[in-house]
């Protein structure tokens, strides 16, 4: 992902990578990480909370505690990738963008993750995808980072088997 | 019913007459015709005859101290709705406090009472006259008219007597008459906007509290009255522990002073208004678990001479509003007898005092004018209330024979329960079979 | 100090906010507390943004319904409404109509009818929001009910303390003025000593709670004090109330003159207290009564701060209430 990020920038400064919590964050940092290993190019990091964004407030199960959103520098004129861990519905990535917009204005908003399972309820692609996996809607698709949850892991699973819905 | 109605197999309880043993009572032609061991008098002929196997015989209960609502205040209360409670409460024999619009402080307004009394009421009614006009505290109401119209007592209940001297006055002017004068005792100065017993609770819930001080000093004050005329005042509803030793005093040296507690003060603390429960304010308020002891133990030891249930019903909107705007008082007819009762299933007052407590007691400050009230005894007025003291049942306000659905059991177990209750050899109450 | 999120969290933590209502703080968590301070945090940021608005809460209808006359709260729960994109109506009933007209309950009942989710709530009389809650399908806040509570004010009074001082517990802090009638003293009484802090309320004796005497209540680890200097001495925190003129109508005090010789905070008289001391008022300050001027705009004072720490924890407040699981 590293590799076509660098092939699709000309400039590589004017990047900021924004995390999305929570997963998005440590890989955004390991993408800037590469990026700096292969080109000695440094890009911003910054950390994106945009629960106040979302479109669910009150009819989730468990809500998550919403928590800062920081950025090295501001945003505009700048080339904002997006990182997250899983793309799904869409949604958060929508809910990101509003989040992304209140804060400045950005020259290019792009999006790169981890996983993309397919299901779009919303007109939204990704730029940069590390894997395709196709699911169905009651398979849970979890990916784990060394960073959050001591490992590095991506799994399947039926909604339930764990308990747990995400 | 005038062939009759036999009471057999119960246990007969009459403290007037030191009776504690099985026995079967006849009541025939209005009165109490004849006492007998089991199963010695024939049924042939009777109108009813009820079972009482398991359940307790006793005099009909008396209650000194209710409010009927009539005339004026029908929404909450009626002469008829009001009597039908007391029956199944087991009460025989009700006095209601003339706190009415208007208020019972002319013989007008006292025959209107007896009249309707008459002709709907369930049980016997005894009306009380207001010590001042319109409660107002300041003149005398026609205090012999009233008496020669019937009342039973005097009171301003609701209220105190303010003033001392008119309180002096009235006893000195109203004592020949040998009718009790009942006073609420209240320091209105002291308790103020006080909703609630003044504390720690009080002041976690923000609301003003009503001090012990507010009833302690006005029943010094009444005691210290009764001591210099000699004559007789009754402390409505005590509440407080040093109320009690205040009386205790009293009554050591010699002074003509009675005292009534009421069933929710002898068992609720002020824990009952917890999350603002309107239907626990009550005046005056639940206090704390020593001032129910001191009550009990009072209540036992004679320093409080009866129990009166200061039935105060009031429309569930009245109570359905903001604690300071909700008024107080509690709906205790159905309630009472069971309520008190936990104490003798405690083991803290004996089953025999109880009874006197609410027969024996309250018939000795009536004195014999209103009919032979009060023992089981051939002659006296055929009221007779039976109880199975175990039998639990569910306290459900809304299925109240009273419009008051306010009190603070709705909702709770009680053991206890009036079978059938007796006036003047009428079924005035029944349970029905399940 | 309110960290937030300096490390990345390991998990999505879940929310653990269950109450359908707040109504007081009387049986908070220190989680429950601690809930509130890191989203007023995140809350303050947006305020420092040029944007100060967010979605959170967009399609949402929130009412103020206050039978007490107060731009002040009134306006921050308004504004803390918008700030999340709620619609806001705002109903102000005189105090007349608490004793005839139409009832709480119906009044209730008309805006939840309306479409109304959230009813922030003002009364003058103690109880009052708990009646609402009792017949509400909405959501009640209770923006001050007689002497009572005031959840809100503690809240911010809490966070404002906590941008200044490691931790609460510990913490010697006073209330100064009618504590006995104060709804704010209440609900900061529960506030602090349930996060460890010792309570001082300092006035004349009949302007503090009365009959406070068992041993298991919160009240029972509050001290009183009738000497300023006594109560001062060494508090990290001075909280002065307002001294309400109705007091002295009521008899409860010969005159002002009297309060203001012996309880005012003066310079003076906070020297007593420890060097980094915080001065706050909930507001708003009566100039030179309970507290002079020197002191309310002086180094120590924070009382500014209180109010726009009040915007950041009301919309907090909102957004937790709103979010929360309410089964």
């Amino acid at each position: 992902m590293a590799h076509e990020i660098i092939e699709t920038n000309r400039n590589l400064s004017e990047i900021i990578m924004m995390g999305m919590r929570t997963r998005g964050v440590p890989l955004a940092e390991r993408l800037a990480a590469n990026i700096y290993a292969y080109e000695a190019a440094q890009i911003s990091v910054g950390v994106l909370d945009f629960s106040l964004y979302r479109d669910d407030l009150g009819s989730r199960d468990l809500q998550p505690v919403v928590k800062s959103t920081s950025m090295p520098s501001g945003i505009d004129g700048k080339v904002v990738v997006l990182v997250d861990d899983v793309l799904f519905t869409g949604r958060s990535a929508r809910a990101a963008m509003d989040a992304l917009i209140d804060l400045g204005r950005p020259s290019a908003v792009k999006l790169a993750v981890l996983v993309d399972r397919g299901h779009r309820e919303l007109p939204i692609r990704a730029d940069y995808v590390g894997k395709n996996i196709p699911s169905s809607k009651e398979e849970e698709v979890q990916v784990k980072l060394t960073e959050t949850d001591g490992l590095d892991e991506v799994s399947i699973y039926r909604k339930g088997e764990t308990g747990k819905n995400r | 019913m005038k062939t009759g109605i036999l009471i057999k197999n119960g246990r007969l309880i009459d403290p007037a007459g030191s009776i504690d043993r099985q026995a079967d009572v006849l009541i025939r032609d209005g009165v109490i015709s004849e006492i007998d061991g089991r199963g010695m008098i024939p049924e042939t002929g009777l109108d009813k005859v009820f079972n009482a196997e398991g359940m307790i015989v006793c005099p009909g209960l008396i209650d000194l101290h209710c409010h009927l609502r009539e005339p004026g205040q029908e929404d909450k209360e009626t002469i008829k709705t009001g009597s039908e409670a007391a029956a199944k409460g087991g009460f025989t024999t009700v006095c209601c406090m003339p706190n009415t619009v208007p208020p019972v402080d002319n013989a007008a307004s006292v025959s209107y009472v007896n009249e309707v009394a008459a002709r709907e009421g369930a049980i016997r009614i005894l009306p009380i006259g207001c010590i001042t006009r319109n409660r107002r505290g300041e003149e005398l109401s026609p205090m012999y008219e009233l008496a020669e119209a019937g009342v039973m007592g005097f009171s301003d209940d609701g209220s105190p007597v303010v003033n001392t001297s008119v309180m002096l006055r009235a006893m000195q002017y109203a004592g020949p008459l040998g009718l009790p004068i009942i006073d609420h005792c209240e320091d209105l100065t002291l308790s103020g906007s006080g909703l609630m017993n003044e504390g720690d609770l009080a002041n976690i819930l923000g609301l003003p509290g009503i001090p012990s001080a507010a009833e302690e000093i006005m029943v010094a004050r009444d005691i210290l009255l009764a001591k210099n005329t000699g004559i007789h005042i009754h402390l409505a509803h005590i509440s407080t522990k040093f109320s009690v030793e205040l009386v205790r005093f009293a009554k050591q040296h010699g002074i003509n002073i009675t005292a009534e507690v009421t069933p929710h003060h002898l068992t609720l603390t002020e824990k009952a208004v917890g999350g603002y429960n309107t239907n626990a304010k009550v005046n005056p308020p639940l206090r704390r678990e020593e001032d129910i002891q001191a009550l009990v133990e009072g209540l036992v030891d004679g320093t409080i001479d009866l129990i009166a249930t200061d039935h105060a019903p009031h429309t569930i909107t009245e109570k359905e509003q903001e604690f300071a705007l909700a008024p107080a008082g509690i709906s205790g007819f159905e309630t009472a007898l069971a309520s008190v009762l936990s104490l003798v299933h405690q083991g803290t007052i004996e089953m025999n005092r109880l009874i006197e407590a609410v027969t024996v007691a309250p018939a000795a400050m009536l004195k014999g004018r209103f009919g032979k009230l009060g023992a089981v005894a051939p002659g006296y007025s055929g009221d007779i209330t039976v109880f199975d003291p175990d039998r639990e049942w569910r306290v459900d306000a809304a299925g109240f024979v009273s419009r008051g659905k306010n009190t603070p059991l709705n909702g709770t177990t009680l053991k206890g329960r009036v079978m059938i209750t007796i006036s003047r050899g009428d079924i005035a109450y029944m349970l029905e079979p399940a | 100090m309110i960290e937030n999120n300096s490390q990345p969290a390991s998990q999505t933590e879940a929310i653990s906010w269950t109450r359908r209502h707040l109504l007081d703080i009387d049986e908070f968590s220190t989680a429950e507390f601690d809930l509130v301070m890191k989203t007023a945090r995140v809350m303050e940021d947006i305020l420092s943004r040029p944007i100060k608005k967010v979605p959170a809460l967009r399609g949402k209808t929130i009412a103020t319904l206050f039978y007490e006359p107060s731009t002040r709260t009134r306006s921050s729960f308004e504004l803390a409404a918008k700030n999340l994109s709620a619609d806001v109506v705002n109903l102000a009933a005189s105090s007349s109509s608490v004793v005839k007209g139409e009832s709480l309950i119906d009044t209730l009942y008309t805006l939840e009818a309306m479409g109304v989710e959230i009813v922030i709530m003002r009364h003058p009389l103690a109880g009052a929001s708990h009646l609402a809650a009792r017949y509400a399908r909405s959501s009640i806040i209770n923006a001050g009910d007689g002497a009572h509570a005031h959840p809100t004010q503690a809240l911010l009074d809490m966070y404002t303390i906590l941008k200044h001082k490691p931790n609460i517990a510990g913490l010697k802090i006073v209330i100064l003025g009618d504590s006995r009638h104060s709804r704010v003293a209440r609900s900061n009484i529960w506030g602090f000593t349930a996060m460890g802090a010792s309570v001082t309320l300092c006035g004349p004796r009949s302007l503090l709670p009365v009959g406070l005497t068992s041993r298991n209540t919160v009240y029972s680890s509050v001290k009183l004090e009738t000497d300023i200097l006594r109560a001062l001495d060494g508090a990290d925190v001075v909280m002065a109330l307002r001294m309400q003129k109705e007091r002295q109508a009521a008899g409860l005090l010969p005159d002002i003159r009297e309060y203001v010789t012996q309880f005012r905070l003066t310079p003076e008289r906070l020297d007593t207290a420890k060097s980094d001391v915080l001065v706050m008022h909930p507001g708003p300050v009566n100039e030179d009564i309970e507290i002079s001027t020197e002191v309310a705009a002086g180094p120590h004072s924070v009382i500014r701060e209180q109010v726009s720490n009040g915007l950041a924890v009301r919309m907090a407040v909102l957004y937790l209430i709103t979010g929360g699981n309410k089964k």
